[in-house]
């Protein structure tokens, strides 16, 4: 199959973008979401600077576009997994961000009750599975969920990020055979973002892994992963593809890692020009421009964002911990308290789902 | 009541589970067309179809963990390793992903990985091994390692129904030596021991092929009463029924294929070194194979399997104490 390449990597002109399947809402949308998510980041940056966040704290600051983005393009019906720099897909999919906030500090009113720590959550009620620090085992079990939609005949797709040091391990090419071999709906995120903590793309490959997609029989998209609303398009085709039988897609959303690896890393790997060059490319100063010639007003939208999470900090913080004497618990579930699966709970705000009679 | 070889009782329990329950598939390497390695899915492709009896790429990462995925969603896998051995290669995504989901995420793996394991055919160092206490070392998942037909059956539904990751350890050896009655229809045998002779003088604690080698070693050890307990389940571990027979019979030996180092075994000795010694007239023995691969010569292979050699030398010693 041909490769196809869905943009340049840089310098679209905000104002020519517009390829017709997002509403002024949709964007101004897009845009409140990445500002969640940074919003949410900072906060929990400062409460780790206090010392109320234990362990490390790990971000997706420049990164927005792609979780929040992607995210925006599936249905309540599909299902995700979700890696740690993709905060934007937890907030699409409705986590309240005070539950988030709890759970970067370990309370136990946080995702996992204090069970893991920072991004490592999936809200299963609203169809997402929290992931592993092995990344790429996530595309199997992405694959494995695709695998049932396909056994049980349901028009649902399955998506999974994962970054460029993923696609070193071994998972990442069994995904990527056995969802082509099957012709899986599943979406293929790589999240290319120069680093895999200090590891850079020249020290981890040297085919570029969107050159690899064709290998595998399936289509290879890369898209600005600065530009919400690229990724959205390709994540909306991807999916469109992926429910008329035609298999899976891998697309590369090409961004900047702009904080190192986690709170400890000071990053003095990275050339300060490359993060200067990425500056000028932020994500959500790009929607911003969009958003405001849409005649939004943005400082109210950041504003409105701001007080959100001002209440939801307030909130976390008066979680308790999780009770020691329960620390035990839980790692087998009990018959008798019913059957858990995913389920469908998850928010699904992409206008074209509502108009399609909220087939999402 | 049919009598049914082990092989044949795994057989028929997936199949009864998959006539009952459409939410169960199986899939593995070669399992289809070909029937599996070892048969235990012959017949299957044409009553289920390929849908549902599932040859998959060489790929036990993914064959694990698509299963999860699969599990998540609502299905219900049974995964087939074409050897235990093999599990090695799909270790990550059992122990961390379906071993941690449900402590982390309160979101349970309903799978179950089928294990062919043991020694006694030449196999050697690749398709010979017990790996089951790398798994009850993993928090969140659950072992069972039946030794008859009948609990072959009724542990693999168990399994099946369980909401949680289930290792099931199936001895190759057992597979077509072993026979037995089998109830008809679906039943499902509790993760619990079970006394596979009564005695009072001894207790051989084992579970697999092992009980049949016990059960033989001891049978007539110059007139002794020896209990043999079949474990049935690692875990959970069926802490009350070792210490019971301990109780009753204050000398044990525990008697392990796996490699002897942190073995199931060792578990249930420190089991009884904690909540039974009071009740203990000697040391707690243990047979197990010696620290090394199992071997592929045949007299190499048999000098590191346990056999019933060395289970009646340190039960009569065990007796003698």
């Amino acid at each position: 199959m041909a490769l196809e390449t869905a943009g340049p990597l840089a310098g679209t002109d905000p104002a020519a973008h517009g390829p017709g399947h997002l509403t002024p809402g949709d964007r101004a949308g897009l845009l409140r979401s990445m500002l969640l998510m940074r919003s949410v980041e900072e906060r929990a940056m400062n409460l780790y600077r206090q010392g109320k966040v234990p362990g490390s704290f790990y971000d997706g600051f420049g990164q927005e576009a792609v979780s929040v983005g992607a995210a925006w393009a599936l249905a309540a019906t599909d299902r995700l997994c979700i890696l740690h720099r993709d905060l934007g897909a937890h907030l699409v999919r409705g986590v309240p961000p005070a539950r988030i906030l709890g759970q970067y500090m370990g309370r136990d009113g946080g995702i996992t009750r204090g069970r893991d720590g920072n991004v490592h959550f999936g809200d299963h009620t609203r169809g997402c599975v929290g992931m592993v620090s092995m990344l790429p085992d996530m595309m199997l079990v992405a694959t494995g969920m695709a695998m049932g939609f396909k056994l049980r005949h349901q028009d649902r797709v399955a998506l999974t990020f994962f970054g460029d040091g993923s696609t070193s391990r071994g998972d990442f090419h069994e995904a990527l055979n056995w969802a082509s071999v099957q012709r899986l709906p599943v979406i293929f995120v790589l999240e290319n973002n120069q680093y895999a903590y200090s590891t850079p793309l020249a020290a981890q490959f040297v085919v570029d892994p969107i050159a690899r997609a064709d290998a595998y029989g399936m289509p290879g998209v890369r898209v600005d992963g600065n530009d919400a609303e690229e990724v959205f398009e390709a994540v909306h085709a991807a999916r469109e593809r992926a429910l008329v039988g035609a298999g899976p897609t891998l697309i590369e959303a090409v961004t900047m890692r702009m904080h190192g690896h986690a709170a400890h890393d000071d990053m003095k790997y990275v050339p300060p020009a490359q993060l200067e060059e990425w500056r000028a490319k932020d994500p959500i100063d790009r929607q911003a421009a969009r958003v405001a010639r849409d005649g939004v007003d943005v400082d109210a939208l950041r504003e409105e964002v701001r007080a959100l999470v001002d209440a939801a900090t307030q909130e976390a913080l008066a979680m308790p911990m999780p009770d020691p004497a329960t620390a035990h618990h839980g790692a087998f579930h009990d018959p008798a308290d019913g059957e858990v699966v995913l389920a469908d709970g998850g928010e699904a705000p992409w206008s074209g789902f509502a108009a399609a009679g909220g087939a999402g | 009541m049919a009598t049914m070889t082990y092989l044949q009782a795994i057989s028929d329990g997936m199949r009864e589970e998959m006539r009952r329950d459409e939410r169960v598939f199986v899939m593995g390497e070669d399992i289809g067309a070909f029937g599996g390695a070892f048969k235990v899915t012959d017949g299957f492709l044409d009553e289920f179809g390929a849908d549902r009896v599932m040859d998959t790429p060489l790929a036990e990462s993914a064959i694990i963990g698509t299963a999860c995925g699969a599990a998540y969603v609502g299905l219900r896998p049974i995964c087939e390793m074409q050897f235990a051995d093999f599990i090695s290669c799909g270790f990550d995504q059992l122990v961390n992903v379906a071993g941690k989901m449900h402590y982390r995420q309160g979101l349970p793996t309903n799978i179950t990985v089928r294990l062919p394991s043991g020694g006694g055919f030449s196999g050697g160092p690749f398709h010979s091994s017990n790996p089951e206490a790398w798994f009850m070392h993993a928090p969140g998942l659950k072992v069972v390692a039946p030794s008859t037909a009948e609990d072959a059956k009724g542990l693999l539904i168990a399994a099946v129904r369980d909401p949680n990751p289930v290792v099931f350890m199936e001895h190759k050896h057992l597979y077509r030596r072993v026979k037995g009655e089998v109830p008809a229809g679906t039943y499902e045998t509790p993760l619990t021991a079970r006394i596979a002779r009564e005695g009072s003088d001894l207790t051989v604690i084992a579970y697999g092929a092992m009980v049949h080698t016990a059960l033989e070693a001891t049978a007539d050890l110059d007139g002794a009463s020896v209990e043999v307990l079949d474990l049935r389940s690692l875990v959970p571990l069926d802490e009350e029924a070792i210490l019971a027979s301990v109780r009753r019979t204050s000398k044990v030996l525990i008697v392990d294929e796996a490699n002897q180092m942190c073995a199931a075994g060792a578990q249930v000795a420190a089991v009884i070194a904690e909540h039974a010694f009071e009740h203990l007239d000697g040391p707690v023995r243990r047979v197990a194979t010696p620290d090394v691969p199992i071997a592929f010569s045949p007299p190499l292979e048999q000098a590191l399997l346990p056999g019933v050699d060395r289970i009646k030398e340190a039960a009569r010693e065990l007796l003698d104490y």
